[in-house]
């Protein structure tokens, strides 16, 4: 029996149904006070003075604190979390409270601490800000002309970093006799997290115990406690971050904040367990968010469409701060042309420092927008040279047998890029097929006699999946026997529980309800990573594997030598290990546990070392590259630009399959939000830095009406990189869709000539396009 | 500073007497007075849906309500959907086994929001139900897994009356 | 976002709350609350005094008077919903409500609530425009009618004082065997509209239209009867013809001009969707749907 593979329900639903979850909003703790932030009302602004006065003497206040009141606790004031790169020009690393000046609106000023939130924001209110306004640079383009505003007064330019990505010979590619050179220019936008549960720390500081406890709605638990420690110049063993259920990450949440480091100080200042849940206001100016690029792109190809080189530019507004790193502009542009046999290459990347919150990755992680580059142009080929789209992607796709393919391409980290595994061509066959792509052609033909406008769309992706270096994992079995698994893994919903409680299982028991999994509590387990970049299964997966392998032999040796039966002859069923021919000479999993505890004065079981447990940090350095093909029609009221999605095919392969379902549900979450920022999603700013769309009301969420049914064709091409075969999911659904939906609205819109070279795209736009393109097929 | 009202409120069948300051909204109500977590805050402006509870068996967002106006009034929240202890009601074991849930942050407010939905549409078709959940965000699930529990939910309650 | 602090009134009467109204100053009235809560959660109004209308009875019925509906200004959106006497004497606003907002905003918000908030896409203040309503309004004096074409005087602000209160709005019944047709563009479902539009249409024996209604919301701060529509349809037999070229008039609409939408792509809807609101409510006239 196995459970490594199938549709198990998950450890994590019945509480959550019930109502019984634990979200950071759900702690409370006596005496716990709350906290309210004072925010930047300007883009950008020098601050010549602050006045609590007002607000200190509102009754229910316990302190307000601005910069000076946390610096006497802050080792380092400065959050440095930028990833390497010897790319960056300037360094531009968050304070934890603005000092004289603040460079985007949202940005924390000052924080009230008081009895309830209410209080806090009727005294947050009385603050007094002096602020002296500064000239703003919101388009991060104009923002590297010379003689730009500048996004922080005394940085030399805005530009934050730039870098070269690229391979082969361009130069010769492009000169070809015989080419075929096509130019586009994209805009590209994608907007905030906006999981449904916002921001929140509660954090409490233990005198007694000089322990700093700290609970955070966070992706990454292990690195938070790091940046506390270096912050506060403290023992790491000395903060404990703990994850409670959390609600929706996406991304932002895996950043380190101003507010968190404020929340801890604002807890040892104050004496009581601090609470501070982000509102939704808050999370639209003050959480990172993705934003805006800008491309220029020209493609060369040859008669059959074959793809010579590929070559451009990238601006990319980067936000007032390093929150990340380069990386987001970096996987753009590097995602290019994963799927397909490019011979040359190579972008130019620029990063611009604007006066708005910082971009750091959303869900896709900056992938969809290099393969909608790629995909767009592709299209753009097959259209000017007469061959059908997926011929032309046929014909460039890599093939199965070139796996493992290496790209001239380096991950961040220096490390090759290599496609593992994967037949790419028969994903974009398969998802053609089921989408119906052969017969489209007559069924658009009658549609336009009803004066009806259908098209149909296709996009292939590649996605770096699980990186590395490693994700820990312990696995320790008590007398209770209960399997516990602890891990640096952080769980948001996407099932991180029930998968690793699937993988330990499959090695001790194949029951997965006795297995409790603890997962993103530093308290638990010394080292982690966290959840981002679809990783989880793949690094977190590999170590519990491994380490449940470890403790299933030593389960076994000691098993044979209490049962006094071969271990080849001994199998380990639920919570006992049992002879194969003797089910009743069995031994539970407790009592084995019990037995390598230590009876003082006696030898422990079979000469084995104390205790059941092992804990793992498999080590995988290189990404395992999940792939598929989106295939989607659509339909397009010419006269309101209204899209409506008829149809959204993906095939799909993350390697080996550890839970059907949820995989699907992955799949599924991931497309859906991909169409929502092709169609829906839209984070504005004025010319001065302010957001325009600053609720929900604003900025459209995809809601059940809108969002399509999607039909998963799977594939499974394990990854040689790890023991289990996985590659990660959570992300791929993302990569292709604004590049299908896109492909698929053109087409509809073929009569009008219209081109589409953006994402995301409204009705009015839809239908200035359409306008545009009658005017030129009248007057030529 | 703070203008208290006396309230008298049942809450999952149970009645409480509770002083509240005349601005707590229902929600903070809930779940800071009463601890009953199960409702959710997401937006405080009346859009995701997560706070969604029955008052008087009719959905209503609990971020737009004060709870001075539940005096008198039945509420029922998510803690209050299953029959039992050990329990629980089709519609959460729909929700479980067709992966309705991932994050579970919107579900407090979906399971709300479709026992009312169901009572009055025992026989929805795939639309009803996008409709149906149509003031409920998801970030998570995309609304499919929701949408194949709710058609699940359906059929097993159908069943049980039927039974 | 936490309401800030204000002192609350549940008055039992529509004479106490007018006398709340008249008495006490920064004082906002809370009805469905779907608008309001949103406002002091963000805290964009300051009120010093809310003035809870939930307590009042008798501000919640639907009265069919034969040549009339009657709705009281406190009656909810659901009841409108699920009100027979609707759906057969007033199609078009069982039309249009089914666009308005989602299950559980229906449940609370109220008719009067969204009247006296005037948010130019609402669909049931362009109901009321289309079908020339007549609000009551009660003050410390008694009660006065106001035409609904004289009920909104600027953006979201209804010609209702501050020591005043809706109470009633009475919507003239349209020919048995009229059309009707509410047709709104919204980005999803249950948004406020970019733009919308309400047809109403009477036919004589002859088939031509002896009566006619078109107002588009969404477009201008408020409503717009667009009479230029009606005057070119009125005496006229249906045609396509006609009514995409009497709808061009709403090119010339004052239209507002945002983030969200452009005033030319909010005339460019007008003109769509009272043409489409045309044809559907002809339809409805020659099957005999709306009886």
């Amino acid at each position: 029996m196995t459970v490594l593979g199938n549709r198990v329900l998950r450890l994590e639903d019945e509480d959550l149904l019930r109502g019984k979850g634990r979200f950071v909003d759900d702690i409370h703790l006596p005496g716990m006070l709350h906290a309210a932030f004072v925010r930047s009302p300007f883009g950008h602004a020098a601050i010549r003075g602050i006045d609590k006065t007002a607000a200190l003497s509102h009754p229910g206040v316990h302190a307000v604190l601005t910069r000076d009141d946390l610096l006497p606790y802050l080792k380092n004031e400065r959050i440095v979390v930028g990833l390497p790169s010897p790319a960056y020009r300037q360094n531009r690393d968050r304070p934890a409270l603005a000092g004289d000046e603040v460079v985007h609106v949202g940005e924390p000023v000052a924080v009230v601490i008081a009895t309830s939130r209410y209080i806090a924001e009727d005294a947050a209110a009385l603050v007094e800000v002096d602020y002296d306004p500064l000239p703003t640079i919101a388009d991060p383009r104009a923002a590297l002309i010379a003689g730009a505003p500048l996004a922080h007064r005394d940085a030399p330019h805005n530009l934050l970093a730039e870098f070269d990505m690229g391979y082969g010979d361009i130069e010769a590619a492009f000169s070809t006799p015989g080419a075929h050179v096509f130019r586009e220019s994209f805009w590209q936008h994608r907007g905030g997290g906006h999981s449904i549960e916002c921001r929140g720390d509660v954090a409490a500081y233990d005198a007694m115990d000089d322990r700093l406890t700290f609970w955070s709605s966070t992706q990454t638990p292990h690195a938070a406690m790091r940046i506390l420690a270096d912050m506060l110049g403290r023992n790491e063993e000395r903060i404990r971050v703990i994850t409670p259920d959390v609600g929706g990450g996406f991304g932002p949440k895996l950043i380190f904040y101003p507010e968190d480091i404020t929340v801890a100080i604002a807890a040892m200042i104050v004496g009581y367990p601090v609470k501070w849940i982000e509102d939704r206001r808050e999370h639209f100016v003050a959480t990172t968010q993705e934003r805006d690029q800008y491309w220029n792109m020209e493609i060369a190809a040859d008669g059959e469409g074959r793809v010579l080189g590929l070559r451009g530019a990238l601006i990319h507004d980067h936000g007032a701060y390093t929150a990340r790193g380069v990386n987001l502009p970096y996987e753009s542009a590097q995602t290019v042309t994963l799927p397909y046999a490019i011979p040359a290459y190579q972008i130019n990347v620029k990063l611009a420092l604007t006066n708005k919150v910082p971009v750091t990755p959303v869900r896709g992680a900056g992938q969809p927008q290099g393969a909608f580059v790629m995909e767009r142009m592709l299209d753009r080929v097959g259209r000017e040279l007469g061959i059908d789209r997926g011929e032309v992607r046929r014909r460039n796709l890599i093939r199965a047998d070139q796996m493992p393919y290496t790209k001239p391409l380096k991950a961040r980290g220096g490390r090759s890029v290599v496609l593992d595994s994967g037949d790419y061509p028969k994903c974009q066959e398969d998802a053609l097929a089921r989408g119906g792509w052969s017969d489209f052609p007559q069924r658009q033909a009658a549609a336009r006699a009803e004066g009806r406008h259908l098209g149909i769309g296709v996009a292939n992706f590649v996605k770096g999946t699980g990186r590395g270096p490693f994700e820990a994992v312990t696995v320790r079995i008590g007398p209770s026997g209960t399997i516990n698994v602890f891990s640096g893994a952080a769980a948001m919903g996407q099932s991180t529980k029930t998968m690793l409680a699937q993988v330990v299982a499959e090695e001790l028991g194949n029951d997965i309800s006795n297995v409790a999994v603890v997962p993103g509590d530093t308290g638990t387990i010394s080292m982690g990573i966290g959840g981002f970049n679809s990783r989880q299964t793949v690094m977190a997966g590999s170590s519990a594997h491994v380490a449940a392998v470890k403790v299933r032999d030593k389960v076994l040796a000691v098993a044979s030598h209490i049962l006094d039966v071969p271990e080849r002859d001994l199998y380990i069923h639920g919570n006992q290990v049992m002879a194969t021919d003797a089910p009743e000479r069995a031994v539970s999993l407790g009592q084995i546990a019990l037995s390598v505890t230590g009876t003082p004065g006696f030898v422990l079981p079979g000469g084995v070392a104390p205790g059941l447990e092992a804990t793992e940090h498999v080590v995988i350095d290189d990404m395992a590259y999940a792939n598929g093909c989106a295939v989607t029609e659509v339909e397009v009221d010419i006269e309101t630009g209204g899209v409506k999605i008829l149809n959204f095919v993906i095939a799909h392969d993350c390697g080996r399959v550890i839970n059907p379902m949820i995989v699907d549900g992955q799949i599924v979450g991931a497309v859906t939000h991909g169409v929502g920022n092709a169609l829906y999603e839209w984070m504005g700013f004025d010319e001065n830095c302010q957001p325009t769309t600053t609720n929900l009301g604003e900025y459209l969420l995809i809601t059940a009406p809108e969002a399509p049914h999607i039909d998963i064709i799977h594939h499974e091409s394990p990854s040689p990189l790890n023991p289990l075969g996985v590659k990660g999911v959570g992300e791929c659904g993302v990569v292709p869709a604004a590049a299908a939906i896109m492909s698929a609205i053109e087409d509809a819109l073929t009569p009008f000539g219209v081109r589409i070279a953006q994402t995301p795209i409204t009705p009015q736009e839809i239908v200035a396009l359409i306008a545009e393109g009658r005017k030129k097929k009248a007057a030529p | 500073m703070s203008e208290m009202r006396r309230i008298a409120v049942t809450v999952n069948g149970r009645h409480h007497d509770a002083d509240v300051d005349v601005r707590l909204t229902l929600a903070d109500f809930l779940r800071h007075q009463l601890n009953l977590t199960g409702t959710h805050v997401g937006c405080e402006h009346g859009v995701c849906g997560a706070c969604t509870i029955l008052i008087d068996g009719r959905s209503a967002r609990s971020c737009l309500m004060l709870a001075v106006q539940t005096d008198g009034r039945a509420i029922t929240t998510v803690e209050g959907i299953a029959p039992g202890p050990g329990q629980m009601h089709p519609l959460q074991e729909a929700f479980r086994e067709n992966h309705g849930l991932q994050c579970g942050f919107c579900t407090p407010g979906m399971l709300t929001t479709l026992i009312e939905f169901l009572r009055d549409n025992p026989d929805p078709t795939e639309d009803d139900v996008r409709i149906a959940i149509s003031g409920n965000l998801c970030r998570c699930t995309g609304y499919q897994g929701i949408v194949a529990a709710v058609l699940d939910a359906a059929k097993r309650m159908k069943a049980e009356r039927a039974a | 976002m936490k309401p800030p602090p204000f002192s609350y009134h549940d008055p039992r009467t529509v004479a106490d709350a007018v006398g709340l109204l008249a008495t006490l100053e920064n004082a906002k009235v809370l009805a469905g609350g779907q608008s309001l809560m949103p406002m002091l959660n963000m805290r964009f109004v300051l009120p010093d005094h809310v003035i809870d209308l939930n307590r009042i009875d008798g501000l919640s019925y639907i009265r069919d008077s034969g040549d009339s509906l009657d709705i009281g200004a406190m009656t909810r959106q659901r009841e409108i919903e699920f009100s027979d006497v609707v759906r057969v004497r007033c199609p078009l606003m069982r039309e249009a409500i089914l666009n308005v907002g989602h299950r559980q905003t229906r449940n609370r918000g109220t008719l009067g609530g969204s009247l006296c908030h005037l948010d130019p896409s609402a669909e049931l203040v362009l109901v009321a425009a289309a079908m020339d309503a007549v609000v009551t309004i009660a003050g410390r004096s008694g009660e006065r009618a106001v035409a609904f074409a004289d009920f909104p005087q600027a953006y979201m602000t209804p010609a209702v004082g501050q020591d005043e209160l809706l109470t009633n709005v009475q919507f003239p019944l349209w020919p048995a065997g009229h059309g009707h047709a509410f047709i709104e563009f919204a980005r999803r479902h249950g948004d406020f509209a970019i733009a919308s539009a309400a047809a109403l249409l009477h036919e004589d024996s002859s088939g031509r239209i002896a009566k006619a209604s078109i107002a588009v919301g969404g477009v201008g701060a408020a409503p717009v009867r667009v009479t230029e529509i009606e005057r070119a349809v009125i005496g006229q037999r249906a045609s396509a013809d006609l009514f995409r070229d009497a709808c061009e008039a709403c090119r010339r609409i004052d239209a507002m001009e945002d983030v969200h939408a452009s005033s030319s792509y909010r005339q460019h809807l007008a003109a769509v969707l009272s043409r489409r609101a045309l044809e559907t409510a002809h339809g409805r006239v020659l099957k005999g749907t709306s009886r």
